[in-house]
C-alpha cells in the first residue's frame, strides 16, 4: 500500500491504527489489495507422481498469495540482501521475490509456519517503516532501507525489534537459497558445473596449489 | 516398452518373478537369457527413464526449489514417484512409538523400484562379513563364503559396469582382473582428506560405483557371461552398445537417461525384453503365494491397480523379490493349513532378523578451501572416493567393543547450490548477527565449497529385537494387512556409532576442520534411524540348519522347493557394504540354482 508522502511522524500505535484503517479502506476498494491472512494455504500439491523434466515457474503447481504491496516489500528486501553488483544481478532481478511467494504459498506442512513469519514480517517492517519513516519499506531510500535492516541483523536486536529479527533472519536464508539456486547466482557463487563433457581433468593445477597438494 | 495388461497374461510361466528392482532385474536377466519363460508383477507404473527423468534441470526449474516434500520425500527431481517414507494408502506401523526404537520404511513403487535413484555405489561383501560367528561369535555364520560368491561378483561387475580401483584390502575384495572400469580422478576434497586423514589412520582410496566411465566393451564381455550362447550374447553386446559413458554432470540420484549408470529397467530388463521371454505386467501388487495341492508354490495372486480386481499368474516356479519387508509380507499374508504361520514358515523365522547399515554423520567446515579457484567438479554425480574400514586387528582383538566395522562415504564438493547452500554461513564467516548485502554475497562466494563430512555404513548383526509381523488390524487400500516393525539397537551399534563420531571428527581435524558440533553426544540420539540408510535386508535368512533360517544357501524356502527369494530377505546380516551388489550377486546365483533343478526334474 503506499502511504501518504507527507505523513507526520507517528508514534507506533497511531501508525498502527493507520496501517489497519488504510488496509481496511482498501480492502473495500480492492480485493486484489487486501493482506492475505497467515492461515496455512489450502491449494492442492503436485502430488506423488509430478512431471519432473518440465521446467516450473511460481504459480505454475499453485496459485501465489501476495497482494501487490507485499511484493513491493518483499522486493524491496530481496534486493537489500542481494543487491546487484558488477559481477551479478540483484535477487530481484532473478526473481527470488516470486520465489518467495511460491514457498509461503505451498499446501505443504514445513512452509505454513514460514508462511507465516514472512507475512506477519512483511505488515511489520511497513509498520516500522511508517513509524520511522513515515512510509512503507519499498519507498524508502537505500540509507533508510540499510539503517533499519542493520538493526534487525544486530547479533544482538533491542527487545522491541526481536520479532522483526527474527523474520529477517527467515528472509535473508530463502533470499540466498532462492538466488543461489538460478543460474546467475550458481555463477555468482562460483558454481560452473551441470555441463556435460567427453572427460573429467580433475582439480586443475591452480586449485590444488591452492590447498598445497601441488 | 513393451509391456503387457492383465488380459495378455500367459496360462503359465515358467518362472513368476514378483518386483522389478535389482533383485528382482537380475533374476529376469539371468533366466530369459538362457530361455525360461518370466513373467514380472510390478506394482508400480511403468516409467521411461529416457524420457521422464530431469536430468539437467536446476533447482530454480522445480516447484520449491526441488526442495523435499511429503509428495516428493527426495526431493522434487529425485528419481522416485509414488514412493516414499509415506505412501498414501499403504501404511506401515511400529509397535514402540519412541524415535530410537522405530524402523522407517522406504518404499518405492515405479517400474525398476529403487534401482533408479540408488547411490550405485557397489561394494563386495568380504570373507569376513560371511561369518561373524567364526571371526566375532556373534551373530550367524552364511551357509556360504566369500569364494562361493566371488565369481558372480565378478559377473554382476561386468554386466552392469562398474568403476573402482582394487587396492588389496583386507575384507574389501578386489575384482578380478579386467573387471571393473577406470576410476574417476579424485576431487580437491577427496585428495586433500587423502593426504591429511593419514594422520588420523584414514585410508581413502577410490570408490566402487556402478557408473561408466567408458563404453563397456560389448566385443568380449558377452561372451565371457555367456558362453556358448550365441543368442545371448548378441542381444547383450548390443545393449552395452547403446549405453554411453558418463558425461560427467547431474546428479545420479536423478537417473540417468543415457543409461551410463545402472538401473534395473535400462540394463537388465531391457535385453531380458529382448530375448521375447519375458512379459512385465506393471501396476500388479501381489498379495498371496498360491499353492497346489502338492504344497509347491503354483503363482501369485495379485490386484491389477488399474482395475481393482484381483488376477492371477501361475508359474512352475516362484521368486520373490519384492523388497525385503515386502516379500517378508507377501509370505506372512500367504497362510493355508500347510502354513497357518505363513508361508515357509515352519521354523518361525520369517520377520525376524532384519538388520540395516549403521550409520551417523559428522561434517566440518575447512578453511583450507576458503576462496579456492573455480572449477567443475560434478564428476560421475556421486563420490569417487570413501574410507574403507581397515581396523580389522583391534577388533578382532575385541577392543572397539563391536563386531565388524564401518566405512566413511564422502560428502564434499562444489556440488550444484541447493536452497541450503548457505546455512550456517554467519557463525562460518566468524560474523555476529545476520549477514546481508555486499558482504553475504562475498561470503557466500568465498565459503561456498568449503563444508565436508563423512557418512559411516556399518556392520549390523541380526538381535532378536529388530523382526516384522503382521499388524492384526491395519489394512492398506488394497485389503492387504500391513507389517508392523519392532526395532531394538543394541550396545554394539550404539557403541559403534560413538566409535564413528570419534573417528570422523579425527579425520576433519587432521584436515584443519571446523567441526559443526551437535551438542549431543548420547549416540541413541546421533544413530540413524533403524531402516533410515535403507539398506535394510534380513527377515527370511539363509542358514545351513532348516530349523533357525528360512532359506537355504540358494536362497531357496526350505519348505518350499518351488518357492526363492531374490532381495535382500536372504541376508543374514548387513556388513559395512552397502547390500545391492551382494542382492544382485546373490539373484544370479540362484537363478542358475533354479534352472539347474528344473533341468534335473527337481521343480
Ligand atoms: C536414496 C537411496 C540410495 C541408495 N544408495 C545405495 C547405494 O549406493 N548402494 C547400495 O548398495 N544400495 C543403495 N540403496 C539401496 C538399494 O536401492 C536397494 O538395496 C535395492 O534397490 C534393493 O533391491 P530390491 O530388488 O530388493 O528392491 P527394490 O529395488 O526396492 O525393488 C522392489 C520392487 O518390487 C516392487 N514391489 C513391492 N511390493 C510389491 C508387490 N506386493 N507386488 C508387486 N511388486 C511389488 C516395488 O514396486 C519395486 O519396484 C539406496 C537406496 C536409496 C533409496
Ligand atoms: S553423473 Fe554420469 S552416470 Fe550419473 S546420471 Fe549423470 S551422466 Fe549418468
Amino acid at each position: 500500500m503506499s502511504a501518504p508522502k507527507d505523513l507526520p511522524r507517528m508514534d507506533r500505535r497511531t501508525a498502527l491504527q493507520w496501517m489497519l484503517t488504510a488496509t481496511a479502506s482498501m480492502a473495500a476498494r480492492d480485493a486484489q489489495l487486501v493482506a492475505a491472512d497467515a492461515a496455512s494455504s489450502n491449494a492442492k500439491g503436485y502430488g506423488p507422481d509430478p512431471v519432473m523434466a518440465k521446467v516450473y515457474k511460481p504459480g505454475d503447481v499453485w496459485p501465489l498469495t501476495f497482494t501487490e504491496p507485499q511484493r513491493r516489500a518483499t522486493r524491496a528486501l530481496c534486493d537489500v540482501i542481494i543487491p546487484a553488483d558488477a559481477a551479478s544481478p540483484s535477487a530481484s532481478a532473478v526473481g527470488v521475490h516470486d520465489f518467495i511467494d511460491e514457498w509461503i504459498s505451498s499446501p505443504y506442512p514445513a512452509q505454513a509456519g514460514d508462511r507465516r513469519v514472512i507475512l506477519e514480517g512483511l505488515k511489520w517492517i511497513d509498520e516500522e517503516s511508517a513509524r520511522r519513516f513515515s512510509k512503507t519499506f519499498a519507498e524508502l531510500s537505500p540509507e533508510q532501507q540499510l539503517a533499519l535492516c542493520t538493526d534487525l541483523a544486530a547479533s544482538k536486536p533491542k527487545p522491541e525489534l526481536k520479532k522483526g529479527a527474527a523474520f529477517f533472519k527467515r528472509f535473508r536464508d530463502l533470499t540466498a537459497g532462492g538466488y543461489y539456486t538460478t543460474p546467475e547466482g550458481m555463477k555468482a557463487i562460483g558454481y560452473v558445473g551441470n555441463v556435460p563433457s567427453g572427460s573429467f581433468e580433475g582439480p586443475p593445477i591452480e586449485a590444488l596449489k591452492h590447498v598445497g597438494l601441488a | 516398452m513393451p509391456n503387457i495388461t492383465s488380459d495378455k497374461l500367459q496360462d503359465s510361466y515358467d518362472v513368476v518373478i514378483v518386483g522389478s528392482g535389482a533383485g528382482g532385474g537380475q533374476t529376469a536377466y539371468t533366466l530369459t537369457m538362457e530361455g525360461l519363460k518370466v513373467l514380472i508383477l510390478e506394482a508400480g507404473r511403468s516409467f521411461d527413464v529416457q524420457t521422464e527423468v530431469a536430468m539437467l534441470q536446476l533447482p530454480s526449474h522445480a516447484p520449491l526449489r526441488g526442495e523435499k516434500t511429503p509428495d516428493k520425500q527426495y526431493g522434487f527431481h529425485d528419481c522416485s514417484i509414488n514412493s516414499g517414507w509415506d505412501i498414501p494408502g499403504e501404511p506401515y506401523t511400529n509397535a514402540s512409538k519412541a524415535p530410537v526404537d522405530e524402523f522407517r520404511w522406504w518404499r518405492q513403487r515405479m517400474m525398476g523400484g529403487r534401482t533408479n535413484h540408488w547411490g550405485r555405489i557397489t561394494l563386495r561383501n568380504g570373507p569376513y562379513d560371511f561369518k561373524p560367528r567364526t571371526r566375532f561369535g556373534l551373530g550367524f555364520d552364511w551357509p556360504i563364503s566369500y569364494d562361493d560368491i566371488a565369481p558372480y561378483y565378478d559377473k554382476v561387475e561386468m554386466l552392469i559396469g562398474v568403476f573402482g580401483s582394487n587396492d588389496g584390502l583386507e575384507n574389501s575384495p578386489d575384482s578380478s582382473p579386467g573387471v571393473l572400469q577406470p576410476a574417476p580422478k579424485l576431487r580437491v576434497g577427496e585428495l586433500y582428506a587423502q593426504k591429511h586423514g593419514k594422520k588420523a589412520g584414514a585410508h581413502i582410496v577410490s570408490i566402487h560405483r556402478a557408473v561408466l566411465t567408458q563404453p563397456q566393451d560389448a566385443n568380449t564381455l558377452p561372451a565371457k557371461l555367456h558362453p556358448g550362447n550365441a543368442k545371448a550374447q548378441a542381444i547383450l553386446a548390443d545393449s552395452m552398445r547403446t549405453r554411453s559413458p558418463c558425461f560427467w554432470a547431474t546428479d545420479c540420484h536423478r537417473g540417468c537417461a543415457i543409461r551410463a549408470n545402472y538401473d534395473s529397467q535400462t540394463v537388465h530388463l531391457r535385453p531380458a525384453l529382448a530375448t521375447g521371454n519375458l512379459d512385465i505386467l506393471p501396476n500388479a501388487m501381489a498379495r498371496e503365494v498360491t499353492l497346489d495341492k502338492k504344497g509347491r508354490a503354483s503363482g501369485v495372486t495379485f490386484i491389477d491397480k488399474t482395475t481393482g480386481r484381483e488376477g492371477h499368474a501361475k508359474g512352475r516356479a516362484v521368486v520373490l523379490a519384492a523388497s525385503s519387508q515386502e516379500s517378508v509380507r507377501l509370505l506372512l499374508n500367504s497362510k493355508s493349513s500347510a502354513f497357518p504361520q505363513g508361508l515357509a514358515n515352519s521354523s518361525g523365522k520369517v520377520g525376524k532378523y532384519i538388520t540395516d547399515s549403521v550409520s551417523s554423520s559428522l561434517s566440518a567446515y575447512i578453511p583450507a578451501f576458503e576462496g579456492m579457484p573455480i572449477h567443475n567438479e560434478d564428476g560421475a554425480g556421486g563420490p569417487h572416493a570413501y574410507v574403507p574400514w581397515t581396523l580389522h586387528a583391534q577388533n578382532a582383538k575385541g577392543q572397539l567393543g563391536f563386531p565388524g566395522g564401518y566405512h566413511l562415504e564422502f560428502t564434499t564438493g562444489r556440488q550444484m547450490p541447493s536452497l541450503n547452500v548457505i546455512n550456517g554461513i554467519d557463525s562460518r564467516a566468524g560474523h555476529d548477527g545476520v549477514l546481508f548485502g555486499a558482504k553475504l554475497k562475498e561470503e557466500a562466494r568465498r565459503t561456498y565449497g568449503c563444508q565436508m563430512g563423512f557418512g559411516a555404513q556399518g556392520t549390523m548383526l541380526p538381535n532378536d529385537g529388530c523382526f516384522t509381523e503382521i499388524d492384526p488390524e491395519l489394512k492398506d487400500q488394497w485389503g492387504i494387512p500391513v507389517l508392523r516393525f519392532h526395532w531394538k539397537w543394541t550396545d554394539f551399534e550404539l557403541n559403534q556409532v560413538r566409535h564413528q563420531q570419534q573417528r570422523i571428527r579425527e579425520i576433519l581435524e587432521a584436515m584443519g576442520g571446523r567441526i559443526s558440533a551437535k551438542a549431543d553426544n548420547d549416540p541413541a540420539k546421533l544413530i540413524r534411524r533403524g531402516g533410515e540408510v535403507i539398506h535394510e535386508v534380513g527377515g527370511a535368512i539363509m542358514g545351513a540348519d532348516r530349523e533357525i533360517s528360512v532359506t537355504n544357501q540358494w536362497s531357496q524356502t526350505w519348505d518350499v522347493k518351488n518357492l526363492f527369494m531374490a532381495d535382500g530377505a536372504p541376508f543374514a546380516s548387513t556388513a559395512d557394504k552397502n547390500p545391492t551388489l551382494t542382492i544382485m550377486a546373490l539373484a544370479w546365483r540362484m537363478a542358475d540354482h533354479l534352472m539347474d533343478e528344473m533341468k534335473k526334474g527337481n521343480i
